[in-house]
């Protein structure tokens, strides 16, 4: 491997953290959304915003820090997706603003109609925003962003069947993953009835998932064919292993076996985003541009990992002590003072 | 479906300004909020050591609300910046997709000390009932460590902007790269520092306006005194240094970026033992209406009351940045530095003689706008060096119009962006004054004194 290989796998690995760890917040606000009216989804909001709460800004760094590692490691491709797919980033963008506020918002108003307000900007906007930063995935995986600057069209780059599909995916896959990670949380708070609506929620959600993946190798036939050819080729067995994962999870929930519940969910979704990598690997940007012609000078990258390397014997202790932290059992709300 | 492929490879003088108005309005948004992010951790932190120290319950019920208030502005920093992460490439590709590699580092270095942030914050707010106090007050350690180091490295992004160093170009190609000096540029130490002090700064004298209004209203007890008295001092005794701070940079500038200095006085012409003016327009090459001090400018910029200072004469027309906008920007900010220096003076002296407060309502009124007489400095400190660079956008390297996006209907993005910036403005001013309203006393983590829903009481 490369040394733009290490940074672009580095990167891949930060995305991947962000759609098991922020896409399930963004997940947590389609099941805010869809709980039903204030008095009858108040208990599911209140575990909903229970998990969150204390992990999302870390969870949302994620996204930041691939963002940062493209335009370090590779401009170019950064310049080129961002200048062609300048609409549904600013959307997304608007998206994020609108959800960390208005979560953070609620939280700290009162009053049944504040709430609500704030409340239904956080769950609208929980649904938009990955439904957008899936399209701009799906723009680049059927080769609609090419190197340069804007010289991708700016409308159909990410408007198209596998935006949409990638799009719809990503809405679903965060919806199953929040389901999944949810049933844990509502056993551990003891709420039978949480419990038995998230675990429904959990497989149906995983059901359509699979459902959209499957249907979508369809559109990816017709609509991207370089990605197609990988995923049935060389990413074959990744693809599997996704499939066999989601429907293990799904097994595994109906057993009640909620913890490995959730490492087996995560692999099906961490082994889709893979599986896309292998089918692309070693082109960047479709139709030509490979990551050796892409990447930032040698220096550049080495100084990154080397500066990853060190950040991450600080990072990874903390990441799972909060974790650990906020997954025991909540203590009795003590009076302050 | 029709396409709208892009034909122009230049983007348009409008939209061009509505791309820097856009940039120019989420950044001047972001950096208000992320100045809390950086001052008021450690104001915390230091009251729930003060109330962990002494067990003294005004000091604990104030690290409280500040956490309370700190959770939601946190919250709003971090999606605001999030935008601006986007805007980078969305807006600028020209110069992302050249120079990206070569600022990287410090925005690498930025991304683990969000994550450090993030988490620590996390913990800070929402573990308050699950760890113990001495434990629970080393978590805010490091949120405080990494707010300023964030700073730190984001204005090591923007020095290099107006120093840029550490790559090698051949007919626009890097030919080699060096991340640290490019981060280590000579603009970084004096910039780092003075955006540093004037986080705490806007911290510090914001967090006391609050209070210096529910004094104003009556309301005298203890809680609200040291409510006042904690961030007040953290910021006025920082004042002074930031002034010398201050010179420092237009020192800098004096020998580094003499165009951006000679816009900052208006100076038309190179000048042997120049006149310091204060106020004034400029037009055609020359201040008027300005108050002048003789030989004042050579003696701030160069300890010499002779010392030649550069006119922008020496610049090519097309190379010059708006003299008004920058010159009057920074005549503001002196301005707000100079008139929080006296108030903090002030109180000094008040407290020197009489060993209490100052009890002058007049006093009172003025500490309700330092928080927004430091904002203003920070935002006009903000314009002076931002459109001081102008016209590049690497100083001397690119120009903005070379790094725009080629993309049309900027003008729309602006409008929409413009939108949410105003909802989120009253959205977020309202929830703070609810916050600030609300009665004591209230633990951070709890949702507040109503019922969430009408059906309080259900098990
Ligand atoms: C509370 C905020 C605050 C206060 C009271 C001052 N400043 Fe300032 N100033 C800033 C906040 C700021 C800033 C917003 O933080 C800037 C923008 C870029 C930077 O690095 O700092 C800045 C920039 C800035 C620059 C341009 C630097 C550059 O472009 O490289 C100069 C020359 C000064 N300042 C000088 C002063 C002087 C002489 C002051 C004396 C009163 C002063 N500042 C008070
Ligand atoms: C510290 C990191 C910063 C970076 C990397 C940065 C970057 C940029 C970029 C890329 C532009 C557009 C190009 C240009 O017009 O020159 C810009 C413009 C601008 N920035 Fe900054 N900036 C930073 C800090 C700030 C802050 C904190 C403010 C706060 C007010 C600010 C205010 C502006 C304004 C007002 C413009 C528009 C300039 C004009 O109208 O001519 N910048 N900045
Ligand atoms: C002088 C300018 C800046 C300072 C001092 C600054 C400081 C900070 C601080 C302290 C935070 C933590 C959030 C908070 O406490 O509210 C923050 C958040 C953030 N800033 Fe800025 N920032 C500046 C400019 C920029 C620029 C130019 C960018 C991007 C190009 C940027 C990107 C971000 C991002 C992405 C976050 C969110 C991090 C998170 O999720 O925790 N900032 N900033």
């Amino acid at each position: 491997m490369t040394t733009a290989d290490w940074l672009l796998s580095l990167m891949w690995l930060a995305l991947t953290a962000y759609v098991l760890l922020g896409g399930a917040d963004f997940g947590g606000g389609f099941w805010d959304l869809v709980a039903g009216g204030s008095a009858r989804g108040r208990h599911q909001r209140e575990l909903i915003e229970e998990s969150i709460g204390p992990v999302w800004e870390a969870n949302h760094v994620w996204l930041i820090f691939v963002i940062v590692l493209c335009w370090t490691g590779f401009p170019a491709v950064f310049a080129a997706v961002s200048s062609t797919m300048y609409i549904p980033l600013t959307l997304a963008a608007l998206g994020i603003i609108a959800r960390g506020a208005s979560f953070a918002f609620r939280k700290a108003s009162t009053g049944l109609a504040r709430r609500r307000l704030f409340g239904a900007a956080f769950a609208g906007s929980s649904v938009l925003t990955p439904f957008f930063l899936g399209t701009v995935a799906g723009g680049v995986a059927s080769g609609r962003v090419p190197i340069g600057i804007a010289e991708g069209d700016i409308v159909t780059s990410w408007w198209n069947p596998t935006s949409a599909l990638a799009g719809v995916l990503a809405v679903a896959v965060a919806a199953y993953l929040a389901a999944v990670y949810l049933c844990a949380d509502a056993r551990r708070a003891g709420s039978a009835v949480l419990l038995g609506a998230f675990r429904r929620r959990a497989i149906g959600s995983g059901f359509a998932a699979g459902a959209i993946a499957l249907g979508g190798v369809l559109v990816l036939r017709r609509d991207a064919p370089f990605l197609f050819s990988g995923l049935t080729t060389v990413a074959l067995p990744v693809v599997v292993l996704s499939a066999a994962a989601g429907l293990t999870s799904l097994a595994l929930l109906v057993r009640g076996h909620y913890l490995v519940a959730r490492v087996s969910a995560a692999l099906a979704v961490a082994a889709l985003l893979w599986a896309w990598a292998v089918a692309q690997y070693p082109m960047l940007l479709l139709p030509d541009t490979a990551i050796d012609d892409a990447s930032a000078r040698p220096e550049v990258l080495q100084v990154t990992l080397l500066v990853s390397a060190v950040g991450a014997v600080l990072l990874v202790p903390s990441l799972l002590w909060m974790f650990w932290l906020f997954q025991r059992p909540a203590p009795r709300k003590a009076e302050p003072g | 479906m029709a396409g709208w492929q892009v034909l122009a490879d230049a983007a348009t003088p409008g939209d061009l300004m509505a791309a820097r108005m856009q940039m120019g309005l989420s950044l001047g948004w972001h950096i208000i909020i992320a100045c809390f992010g950086v001052g008021m951790p450690a104001i915390t932190v230091f009251a729930e050591w003060r109330a962990i120290r002494t067990g003294d319950e005004v000091y604990e019920l104030l690290a409280h609300r500040w956490a309370k208030a700190m959770g939601v502005l946190f919250a709003v920093g971090a999606v605001s910046g999030t935008i601006l992460s986007f805007e980078m490439g969305v807006l600028w590709p020209g110069m992302m997709e050249t120079y990206g590699q070569v600022i990287g580092l410090p925005f690498t270095l930025e991304g683990f000390a969000f994550f450090i942030e993030a988490i620590f914050l996390g913990i800070y707010l929402y573990a308050w009932d699950r760890l113990p106090p001495r434990v629970h007050l080393l978590t805010g350690l490091p949120v405080c460590v990494a707010g300023v180091a964030s700073a730190f490295f984001v204005v090591c992004a923007n020095a290099w902007m107006n120093q840029p160093r550490g790559f090698d170009l051949e007919n626009g190609t890097l030919t080699g790269v060096d991340p640290w000096a490019a981060m280590f540029n000579p603009a970084t130490p004096p910039q780092t520092t003075h955006m540093i002090l004037a986080a705490f700064m806007v911290a510090g004298f914001g967090m006391a306006s609050v209070y210096a209004v529910a004094i104003l209203r009556g309301r005298r007890d203890r809680y609200h005194r040291l409510g006042f008295a904690v961030p007040f001092t953290v910021a006025a005794v920082l004042t002074p240094v930031q002034i010398g701070v201050g010179d420092w940079a237009a020192k800098f500038l004096a020998t580094n970026q003499p165009a951006k200095l000679a816009a900052i006085e208006g100076l038309y012409e190179t000048t042997a033992g120049a006149s310091l003016h204060l106020g004034g327009i400029y037009r055609d090459g020359e201040l008027h209406y300005a108050l002048e001090i003789p030989n004042a400018l050579s003696l701030l910029a160069h300890w010499d009351p002779g010392a030649t200072i550069t006119g922008l004469a020496e610049v090519p027309a097309a190379d010059r940045p708006p003299v008004n906008v920058v010159h009057w920007s920074f005549q503001l900010m002196v301005a707000m530095g100079v008139a929080l220096l006296v108030l903090g003076l002030w109180c000094l002296l008040v407290r020197w003689r009489r060993k209490r407060l100052p009890e002058s309502r007049w006093f009172y009124r003025f500490a309700a706008l330092s928080g927004l007489a430091a904002v203003l400095a920070l935002e006009a400190g903000w314009v002076t060096t931002e459109v001081g660079r102008q016209p590049w956008i690497v100083w001397g390297v690119l120009r903005v119009e070379d790094a725009v996006t080629p993309v049309p209907g900027l003008g729309t993005g602006l409008a929409v962006v413009s939108g949410v910036y105003v909802l989120l403005t009253a959205a977020t001013l309202y929830v703070l004054r609810r916050l600030a309203g609300t009665p004591l006393p209230l633990a951070p983590q709890e949702p507040g004194p109503e019922p969430p829903t009408p059906e309080r009481g259900e098990p």
